[in-house]
């Protein structure tokens, strides 16, 4: 390695390490970029097919109250997606080139968003569980070593939190409601749970990357940590709805502190992420026709703004 | 609660959900923002109005604003690009929010004790009073998106703001605030215009061709409904027809900019002379209200 990498290495070493931010023009390892690339795309990713399970509610809402409270929530994803492309471009990728990877199955996406949205009790779970989890997964990234992708994630995860309230809220409706109401609930987190604790990746004895991301100030806890916390705080809230969560081994062991659960289906979740989901295929064709069908009208905005820029130029000659 | 979950971490956010819920928080309407205007919903109604007359022209221009609402939702997730994704759910929004309003109001001066939502989803539809461009689908072509939303946002833009003088306070509250949200939208339909009609070849046979698939439906939009008739002379309406000059001069004008012609096609027929506003439909209608009401009629009873 040249010497005037090696400063520069251990500058950007020292920056992690004291726990300072590393800016887009600070010097940093392709290693990191690349880690941080995948990253970023793959939670804008996640943001963008994430509206699809919702998207299907939208226009069957049953109260105008939940409709609007729905909108919102997938018109804050779109957001998302926009802050965390525009953090992933500051690496010196753009967004239509990941949209490509995307569509093309080169990038992955959340394996959550894989499942499909059968019951308008799967809006509230997914609120309760699925952001729940990411959130869980998100907070500590607001302290990531990359300024930009840590700046992103503090508004995101303000809104997060607000959606997963929303969806606890409309849960709490339901339980209070009739029986079939409840029945909804209860049949929903049956099939939520265990995809839900697959969202913090594999067990850390199978998760190669993690001690690197760790190294780097981009992950600050491990999978396992953070599946444990979100079990913990799930068992009361589940509690509360009177709700069963689908684990016959899970239970509070007072010796650890925390609550003792099985172990999650990893062939199941090897699938998803290798793309035998119930849904990869309907959610990576869905986004491919919605980019193609705006083909004509992206060239559309761009013959015009070069037209526009031949005008003005010309008015100016 | 076990004693894990007690930890107080302030970047916790998820910590947030096993606290006490709000229901008072403004963000819960999320959509109406027009949480100042639910005590005057019950206001009385103005001296020389009709109350039958005045639920009805509430169910108009909110079903107008929900079914139009119905069909903008309908880009969510099929947008050609995220800044519209996010700009097609915000008029959506906009749009549910006037029409939470303004159904409310119809129900309570109907005085059947008819929330927005026993008017929203357990009306057929021939008791809905919207007019037939709201309904109009447009298959995810763009081009028909945009038109219709132009035409929409310019008609509703420059009733809302002759509205805003209404002597019934629900209406003037929602066109005041309505005015802020129309203009947005017809900006942005305006600015899509221009970009599709001077845009590509392809786009702008598309954006004329979405302008012809609008058309037969604009002539309704300036047709003055007996209902509206009486509450022009009560000060609580305003007469459609007298919005046709404003609305025909920004038209014209995107249209030139956009090199766009204006289509020469008749509107829609009527069944009798009854429209819309009377409850006579396009086919259309039927489809949107199926998928609409389907889950709320599925579980009666239940309270979501």
């Amino acid at each position: 390695m040249p010497e005037e990498t090696q400063a520069l290495e251990a500058q950007f070493d020292a920056t992690v390490a004291a726990d300072r931010r590393i800016e887009p023009r600070d010097w940093m390892p392709e290693g990191y970029r690349k880690t941080l690339i995948r990253q970023i795309a793959q939670h804008a990713h996640s943001e963008i097919i994430g509206m699809q399970p919702e998207g299907n509610w939208i226009l069957r809402a049953p109260s105008l109250r939940r409709k609007a409270i729905l909108l919102a929530k997938v018109q804050d994803e779109a957001g998302h997606g926009m802050y965390l492309y525009a953090a992933a471009e500051t690496l010196g990728v753009d967004r239509e080139d990941l949209t490509e990877r995307l569509i093309d199955s080169r990038q992955k996406y959340s394996s959550i968003f894989n499942y499909p949205a059968l019951s308008y009790a799967d809006i509230g779970v997914i609120g309760w569980l699925v952001d729940g989890a990411a959130i869980c997964n998100q907070v500590p990234l607001c302290r990531c070593s990359y300024g930009p992708y840590a700046r992103a994630m503090i508004r995101i995860c303000k809104e997060e939190s607000f959606h997963q309230r929303q969806g606890y809220e409309l849960l709490l409706a339901m339980v209070n409601g009739t029986d079939t109401q409840r029945e909804m609930v209860q049949e929903s987190v049956n099939r939520w749970w265990w995809p839900s604790l697959m969202m913090f990746g594999p067990p850390d004895g199978d998760s190669p990357n993690t001690q690197q991301s760790m190294a780097w100030g981009i992950k600050r806890h491990t999978n396992d940590e953070l599946r444990q916390r979100f079990v913990d705080m799930s068992v009361p809230q589940a509690a509360a709805l009177g709700v069963t969560l689908p684990d016959p081994d899970l239970r509070w062991n007072a010796d650890r502190g925390a609550h003792d659960y099985g172990e999650p289906d990893w062939a199941e979740f090897k699938a998803v992420i290798s793309g035998s989901g119930p849904a990869n295929a309907q959610r990576v064709a869905h986004r491919r026709r919605a980019h193609d069908n705006g083909a004509w009208v992206r060239e559309a905005a761009q013959a015009y703004a070069d037209k526009q820029a031949a005008r003005t130029k010309e008015a100016a000659a | 609660m076990s004693p894990h979950a007690q930890e107080q971490d302030p970047t916790n956010a998820y910590q947030s959900l096993s606290e006490t819920t709000e229901h008072d928080d403004p963000r819960w309407a999320f959509g109406s923002g027009f949480e100042d205007v639910q005590a005057e919903i019950e206001a009385p109604v103005p001296d020389g109005a009709d109350a039958a007359d005045l639920a009805e022209y509430c169910l108009m221009l909110g079903d107008d604003a929900l079914i139009c609402s119905h069909r903008v939702s309908e880009w969510v997730s099929n947008a050609p690009e995220l800044e519209e994704e996010v700009a097609l759910a915000n008029t959506a929004l906009d749009l549910l929010g006037q029409a939470r309003v303004l159904l409310s109001r119809a129900g309570h001066v109907e005085g059947a004790g008819r929330d927005e939502d026993a008017l929203a989803y357990l009306r057929g539809e021939a008791e809905f009073r919207n007019v037939g461009l709201a309904e109009l689908g447009d298959d995810l072509d763009f081009g028909v998106a945009v038109a219709r939303l132009l035409v929409f946002s310019t008609w509703r833009l420059a009733l809302l703001s002759r509205l805003r003088d209404s002597r019934d306070p629900v209406v003037a509250a929602v066109a005041a605030k309505g005015v802020k949200e129309l203009t947005y939208h017809r900006d942005w339909a305006a600015r899509w215009a221009l970009r599709l009609g001077d845009g590509t070849d392809e786009s702008h046979r598309r954006m004329q061709a979405g302008l012809e698939t609008v058309w037969p439906h604009v002539e309704e939009l300036f047709r003055t409904s007996d209902v509206e008739r009486r509450l022009v002379d009560a000060g609580v309406a305003t007469d459609p027809a007298a919005t046709r000059e404003e609305v025909d001069a920004v038209l014209d004008q995107v249209l030139a900019a956009a090199t766009l012609t204006r289509p020469t096609l008749p509107g829609r027929g009527t069944l009798g002379g009854r429209a819309g506003r009377q409850g006579a439909h396009t086919e259309a209608l039927g489809h949107v209200l199926d998928r609409l009401q389907s889950l709320a009629r599925a579980h009666p009873g239940a309270s979501w």
